[in-house]
């Protein structure tokens, strides 16, 4: 129960997301009859304000939620690793450089920084791709800068340096593969933040563009009509609750199981 | 203790000039050119470089960077290009409502996750604990664009308890303050639950309680105050958490604070507020986790002493 049902919720977020390229969907395609029409037979989530129905274009939400946070999730773990992992390797003024920047980075809370780039980038899923990137990557650099810390006087390591392989090969080899647990984690993790950052970007009108759908953009436009059709925005909020909620307790459970340490704390106090 | 909040504030001034550079460059960081962006294409050549003049675009970066600074070191944060009033009036204007309603929040944060985390301590693995956890997750998980006009539907359209919008009398701040605080009661029951569990198992609650000490004495004041000193550094960097989604929370319910003047300005392409804007909120954060550090070493001789103090 704990893991089937999210784990359900997640594919068949992804299925759909995925299914929506080849549905014959017609998004944008406008009833004026139906305006505001609530949820009945015909279509089973209502019409919105525009009359336009409203399942296919939560299946284009999920489409832009999922894009947008396997981009962000991974060109944002691939950049902070790297930066993360070469920096605490070489040490040095890089890494004193490297320090200093994740603190400023870290200054701007939350999603702030982002909000001030998509809104100065303009509109658009590229953009928004960018801001979230531009502030995702410092999590990654400073959780793998730690583990390398911690991880390069290790025995093994030394070996291999004493055995003269390259840096680049202790890296890759040596290190990343210790390393790989914590990083997953906070890339699970990191999938539900920007499901919910991309939504929050395109509440407020910096994400994606109309006639575009986006979950954060349809709870949007719904909030105006809220009296007369509440269903508007119930439909794509109860989406970004349902996946984020099974995000989290997937992650929850994947920490459970890839740190050890957890696991050794519970057992310590029954 | 000096010399440990030397070092930290070192630190800080150090951060607060990255800060700065930051959101200097920000203007810079818009694609072509930021004046025809700001005025649209029908503007005419003279008043593009009138605008560039005024916003001393017409200079070379790094006076630009310096007469930024000199201008912050007066307090002067530049003009608006859309009211034309001093961003800083603007701000000051602002700031009163996002103050009342972060206090709110903490209040309610607090008399939320408190109680909770610790009745799910005491009574680990029984029916409150689950409830107490589930809140939490459902709290972590529920976005802030959601969960307003989800209480506006319930509380201000239904039983029409509130007002749904706005700033008036005291009933207005409930349903922002709920919730933004939401998310950090979920995050704090859950640090305040594995404190007291820790906390619950040390030697000196079992001599509490071998002297015959009544339970409510030993919990509050021997476990909770105890517990409660990790949880004060996660306040600190959860109120930073909490200012960024006061932006979303202030637009959902048009709460005339610096959040919705944020949001306000990047509509209206007012470039000089919202680098105001992200430079207050920011700086506010690192002075915020700069006094819980500060805090959390006087209340705990151990982090002072153990930093070279």
């Amino acid at each position: 129960m704990r893991v089937w049902l999210p784990a359900c919720i997640l594919g068949g977020w992804t299925l759909l997301a995925l299914g929506a390229y080849l549905l014959p969907l017609t998004p944008n395609l406008i009833h004026l009859e139906q305006i505001l029409t609530p949820p009945g037979q015909g279509a089973w989530l209502g019409y919105d304000d525009l009359g336009r129905d409203i399942i296919p274009r939560l299946l284009v939400g999920a489409q832009t939620s999922l894009l947008v946070a396997l981009w962000v999730v991974g060109l944002s773990s691939l950049l902070g690793t790297l930066i993360g992992t070469v920096s605490a390797y070489q040490g040095g003024l890089w890494d004193k450089v490297l320090v200093q920047l994740v603190d400023i980075f870290l200054a701007f809370p939350g999603i702030l920084l982002a909000i001030a780039l998509a809104g100065l980038l303009g509109a658009g899923i590229g953009n928004v791709i960018i801001a979230l990137t531009t502030v995702g990557w410092v999590g990654y650099a400073r959780l793998s800068r730690a583990q390398v810390l911690s991880l390069k006087h290790r025995e093994h390591v030394m070996a291999a340096q004493a055995l003269g392989s390259g840096k680049l090969r202790i890296m890759t080899r040596h290190l990343l593969p210790l390393m790989a647990a914590p990083l997953i984690i906070e890339a699970t993790f990191g999938i539900a933040a920007v499901v919910i950052a991309e939504a929050g970007l395109s509440f407020l009108g910096l994400g994606v563009q109309p006639p575009e759908a986006s979950w954060g953009a349809m709870i949007r436009d719904g909030t105006r009509y809220m009296l007369v059709a509440p269903h508007l925005v119930l439909a794509p909020g109860v989406a970004i609750f349902a996946v984020v909620v099974s995000v989290n307790l997937l992650g929850d459970r994947l920490r459970d199981i890839l740190d050890s340490r957890t696991i050794t704390n519970k057992d310590r106090n029954p | 203790m000096l010399t440990f909040i030397a070092q930290r504030l070192a630190g800080a001034v150090l951060v607060v000039t990255g800060v700065i550079s930051i959101v200097f460059l920000l203007i810079h960081f818009i694609p072509g050119d930021p004046v025809e962006v700001m005025l649209g294409e029908a503007a005419s050549s003279a008043d593009r470089e009138a605008l560039r003049v005024t916003l001393g675009l017409d200079q070379p970066i790094m006076t630009q960077f310096l007469r930024y600074l000199d201008g912050l070191l007066h307090l002067d944060l530049g003009t608006s290009l859309y009211s034309r009033r001093p961003v800083t009036d603007l701000l000051q204007e602002r700031l009163p409502a996002t103050l009342i309603l972060a206090a709110v929040t903490l209040c309610i944060t607090l008399l939320l996750s408190v109680p909770l985390g610790v009745i799910a301590a005491v009574r680990r693995d029984s029916l409150w604990d689950t409830g107490a956890m589930t809140f939490s997750m459902l709290g972590v998980s529920i976005p802030n664009f959601w969960l307003g006009p989800l209480l506006i539907l319930v509380f201000s359209l239904w039983l029409g308890w509130t007002p749904v919008s706005g700033r008036e009398g005291f009933g207005s701040v409930l349903l922002p303050a709920f919730t933004l605080g939401t998310g950090l009661a979920a995050v704090l029951s859950r640090m305040v639950r594995s404190s007291m569990l820790e906390v619950l198992g040390e030697d000196y609650l079992r001599t509490a309680r071998a002297k015959g000490l009544p339970t409510r004495r030993i919990l509050l004041q021997h476990a909770l105050r105890n517990a409660l000193l990790p949880v004060i550094t996660l306040i600190g960097l959860q109120l930073g958490a909490l200012l960024a989604g006061a932006v979303i929370t202030e637009t959902v319910f048009s709460w005339p604070g610096v959040g919705l003047l944020t949001i306000e300005a990047i509509q209206s392409r007012d470039y000089p507020v919202v680098q105001a804007c992200v430079l207050l909120i920011s700086v506010s954060y690192v002075f915020i986790n700069l006094l819980t550090d500060i805090a959390y070493a006087w209340a705990d001789p151990r982090i002072r002493l153990g930093s070279g103090g």
